[in-house]
């Protein structure tokens, strides 16, 4: 994708696009705002058909859109975004596919940490949540530069699942938590004497994603509603918004809906706490 | 809203006698879960206590279960009382356990005797005692029943269902009963959740999700098992369900089944 900067009317164009969110985001923002958005960016492999192009370039229009994305929710405040960028599931794919999948994601992270990238423009702090060990070495180096080049940036956090399910994770944490409680010498069993003292807290501070709050909003495209195996645990309370839209399609308007419904939920959900 | 029955061609006969036109037999789901959610907003939009509202999603979930049983569906969860539920004004939750009771007495009773096998998952053990021993009585009486599994989710959260596995596993590895730590992966916590109950393992996990009142959200119920549960969020009010908008829900689901050819992913 050419950067078209360089041209004079695009930046124009730009520049009141920009200033149009700015709008839109100032009158959103007399609202409360999301903390947390979760995106499952589905519909890359089916745009490409839809266009009739080569399969992996619905992944390329897919990063454009994402760092599109990224930008809108950052400028409208929300500090932590999260991205499902691949499944343990989908390492059962054409290995081909595989392959060039894990090029582009190796080629995009390295191209997050440059100097003009989104991450810096916004002091964004980069995570990769998963099962990291399944990764290529080079994507798994690339990861870890990445996270080590944004770890002192604080404005915004931006989660990258990777190798992930969210089952995966979460027995990754009650091992983790079964492994505390046999090393540690604090009381071992519970009142009843029935068991190991493991509560809620326990397994969630050793999940992946223990770097963010619970998403607000779970933003799944293609019209699917399925979680698939993302942030399973940490859904429960999440508002879940499935656009028809495949995801390079999927644009700053669907976000602002996304918002609106957000907020009119949290009205309701505040009224029926006060309420009991 | 009335739908047109068709006798289906069946050799098996039975379950599968009335389905409903646009549904097909080999796409029913295997287990339904249905979070009834709007009993309350019913009663207030009615101008009626919000006891009447419980009594009304009382008979529509007895008109649910009648209805999954006719179409086929080999399991049926639904979402009764969450651990978050509790908040609820004392007057309402106690009318709600006593709801239960009268449910479990009645309404279960004819279902055991219909060859249905009735369970509950949740923290039982946080319910008043007279409800823990109907609960466990007429679990007992209908286990060896053959024909749908019927299970209420009470004082359930899917967090803690989660959570109460890992104690188990926990106490097993301490125990050595496991090898070690390392051998927890996602079959075993399967196999510790409470949703095995239902004996049939591949039915564990809910295929199908509905829930009403036009929340958009999981609110903690079956974490784990919906990873790839399809979810339909159907606006109307949990005492309005009835048949045509559970053979709507369905004729949806069977539409998505098709698209994908049972891969999930």
């Amino acid at each position: 994708m050419a950067k078209q900067s360089s041209n004079r009317a695009t930046q124009v164009i730009e520049a009141v696009g920009s200033f149009l969110r700015r709008c839109i985001g100032s009158i959103l923002s007399a609202g409360p705002i999301p903390k947390h958005i979760a995106f499952i960016m589905d519909g890359n492999r089916r745009y490409a058909k839809k266009q009739n192009l080569e399969e992996g370039a619905g992944h390329r229009f897919g990063y454009s859109t994402l760092m599109n994305m990224l930008k809108y929710c950052y400028e409208l405040d929300v500090k932590y975004v999260t991205i499902y960028a691949f499944s343990i599931e989908n390492f059962k794919r054409r290995p081909e596919e595989v392959q060039s999948t894990m090029q582009l994601i190796q080629e995009k992270i390295e191209g997050l940490i440059e100097k003009e990238s989104i991450v810096n423009r916004y002091g964004v702090r980069v995570h990769f949540i998963g099962n990291l060990k399944l990764l290529s070495k080079p994507v798994q180096l690339a990861a870890e530069r990445a996270m080590n080049a944004t770890w002192h940036n604080s404005k915004a956090v931006l989660s990258i699942c990777i190798a992930y399910t969210s089952t995966d994770e979460i027995v990754n944490a009650v091992e983790e938590s079964c492994k505390e409680k046999q090393k540690g010498n604090e009381k071992l069993l519970d009142e009843i004497g029935e068991g190991p003292l493991i509560d809620v807290a326990d397994v969630e501070k050793h999940m992946y994603m223990a770097v963010a709050p619970d998403p607000d909003i779970i933003i799944r495209t293609s019209g699917e509603t399925r979680l698939s195996n993302f942030l399973l645990w940490q859904s429960a309370r999440s508002l879940l918004y499935s656009p028809g839209v495949l995801w390079p399609e999927i644009g700053f308007w669907h976000l602002v809906r996304a918002v609106l419904d957000f907020q009119k939920n949290y009205a309701y959900t505040e009224k029926k706490s006060k309420e009991s | 809203m009335g739908s047109s029955i068709i006798k289906s061609s069946c050799g098996t006969g039975g379950a599968y006698e009335e389905l409903p036109e646009g549904l097909e037999k080999e796409l029913m789901p295997k287990h339904v879960a249905v979070i009834m959610d709007g009993n309350r907003r019913w009663a207030k939009s009615r101008g009626l206590p919000v006891q009447l509202g419980h009594i009304a999603g009382r008979r529509a979930m007895k008109q649910l279960t009648r209805n999954c049983k006719k179409f086929g569906v080999q399991v049926l969860t639904v979402f009764a009382f969450s651990t978050e539920n509790w908040i609820r004004p004392k007057e309402e939750v106690n009318f709600l356990m006593n709801l239960f009771e009268e449910v479990i007495r009645s309404d279960m009773e004819e279902l055991i005797q219909n060859d249905v096998r009735v369970s509950v998952v949740g923290n039982v053990g946080g319910l008043r005692p007279s409800l823990q021993s109907l609960i466990s009585s007429s679990s007992e009486r209908s286990k060896d029943n053959k024909g749908m599994d019927m299970v209420t989710a009470l004082n359930y959260s899917g967090r803690h269902d989660i959570t109460e596995a890992t104690k188990q596993i926990a106490r097993k590895v301490k125990d050595g009963v496991l090898g070690s730590v390392e051998d927890i992966d996602e079959t075993l916590i399967e196999k510790h959740l409470q949703t095995n109950v239902i004996e049939e393992s591949s039915y564990r996990n809910p295929d199908l999700l509905i829930r009403t009142s036009g929340e958009l959200r999981l609110s903690n119920f079956m974490l784990w098992q919906s990873a790839y549960t399809e979810l339909i969020f159907v606006d109307k009010l949990f005492p309005d369900f009835n048949e045509g908008d559970l053979v709507e829900a369905l004729t949806l689901f069977q539409k998505r089944q098709r698209r994908y050819g049972g891969h999930k992913y």
